[in-house]
């Protein structure tokens, strides 16, 4: 890892004020994907600004029909919530699932969605249950925040300090994993509220995470997992393939995890 | 060079540090507790798992300067002079360990399972919970029998001094 300079700010004020001013910053929350990436060398930030200090990045809340989640809460922190297994226990259970438990302890819910990794559990979810990215400077919602491959709507010293999680819905989230990285081969989120239903794929797409129209609709009219026999699923031109999967299996996978994802968000 | 204090194994160390030294680094360098073990340095194998304000992380993913005023507890930490902590006499009583280089890890992360989920661990649990720790000799057999004595043991001792 090459070295860097390192800011730990108190407060999102200090951090406001620090990322517009230091030269080459990235903003560091967990460090679980970062600090690998720093010492493959594949990142060499001058300065890395420490979010991890700002007591007002972190917790969970719920407001009226959301629950509010801060950018620095660790993905340990939203699997054992109280409040967020009784409002959506799906998304309790995704953040379980995340790496292992001490990187569950490190990880956070801000970093992982700011990386918008294409195999990353989050990014699915926030997308399906229609999540908004709250920032130092706006709000935006999930559907246009993911905007590719590790890219994302955020502009330059913008800093995620919240997601809010609409809840209501009926949501699962289920992958196939990857039995060496333990990543999502193919992770799909499902989330039903009244009529509309919304399906997320992640780890799939060449692009990164994306809607699968197409189960939406055929779901929308009946939820069940047969309503998507005959559907046909994601083109493989457009997944990924690799040593680990082909483009044609991964849209396989995306029928049969959709699937189950159904079955679970039904409690069945 | 950052200065940073944090307090380890109970007592109070600091040192001046590249920001991009790590806490592992930290450890092994600095204060010369070298129980903590670098496996893979990716975050895979959890050889490097010490406590941080309570919980179990990688200390190959965490930068020292980061634990500024943390309370951090090691392998080196966990005995009460020449008595073995329950969990470690347990990994000595089951065999689970070969070559040991995974054991520090192992023990600290079970520590900490024994503290999230108390006392009584299922085997399943066990298992599903060593997804961060990887060793290359036992085949984990020994390991989950050591993890659920020693949990037990844990409680016991809990049980007794109350």
């Amino acid at each position: 890892m090459y070295n860097f300079n390192y800011h730990r700010p108190s407060t999102l004020r200090q951090a406001n004020g620090l990322v517009g001013k230091v030269e080459d910053n990235k903003l560091l929350g967990g460090g679980q994907t970062l600090l690998p990436t720093m010492k493959q060398r594949l990142a060499s930030p001058a300065a890395l600004i420490d979010l991890s200090a700002i007591p007002e990045l972190s917790g969970i809340e719920q407001k009226g029909r959301n629950l509010v989640i801060g950018a620095t809460t660790t993905h340990a922190e939203v699997a054992s919530s109280d409040l967020v297994k009784a409002a959506i226990p799906g998304f309790a259970a995704l953040a379980g699932g995340i790496g292992d438990p001490h990187v569950r302890h490190k990880g956070t819910i801000g970093g992982s969605i700011a990386n918008n990794d294409p195999a990353a559990d989050y990014p699915a979810a926030c997308l399906a249950l229609g999540a908004t990215i709250v920032t130092n400077k706006r709000r935006i919602a999930a559907g246009d925040f993911f905007t590719g491959m590790f890219s994302t709507a955020l502009d330059e010293g913008e800093i995620i300090t919240k997601v809010i999680v609409p809840t209501g819905a009926k949501f699962a989230y289920t992958k196939f994993r990857n039995p060496a990285s333990r990543y999502a081969m193919v992770g799909v989120a499902v989330a039903k509220k009244g009529a509309k239903v919304a399906v997320a794929v992640t780890g799939a797409g060449s692009d990164g995470v994306f809607r699968w129209a197409d189960a939406e609709a055929a779901l929308g009219k009946r939820f069940n997992p047969k309503a998507l026999d005959g559907v046909k699923t994601p083109d493989a031109k457009d997944l990924n393939g690799d040593i680990h999967a082909s483009a044609d299996y991964r849209s396989h996978l995306i029928g049969v995890m959709t699937r189950r994802a159904v079955t679970a968000a039904s409690g069945k | 060079m950052p200065k940073v204090s944090m307090t380890v194994n109970g007592k109070r160390v600091s040192a001046n540090v590249d920001s991009r030294t790590l806490l592992v680094e930290f450890l092994r360098s600095e204060q010369r507790l070298t129980g903590t073990h670098v496996g893979c340095d990716t975050s895979q194998c959890g050889a490097c798992v010490v406590h941080v304000n309570g919980k179990a992380i990688k200390s190959c993913t965490t930068l020292a300067v980061a634990c500024e005023g943390a309370v951090v507890t090691t392998i080196e930490g966990l005995a009460n002079g020449t008595e073995l902590h329950p969990m470690q006499a347990a990994f000595r009583t089951h065999h689970g360990l070969q070559c040991g280089f995974c054991t520090p890890g192992m023990i600290m992360a079970a520590v900490d399972m024994v503290n999230r989920l108390g006392y009584d661990l299922s085997e399943e649990t066990i298992r599903h919970e060593l997804e961060g720790n990887i060793c290359r000799c036992t085949g984990y057999h020994n390991i989950v029998k050591a993890i659920q004595a020693g949990a037990a043991a844990m409680g016991g001792m809990k049980v007794a001094a109350e």
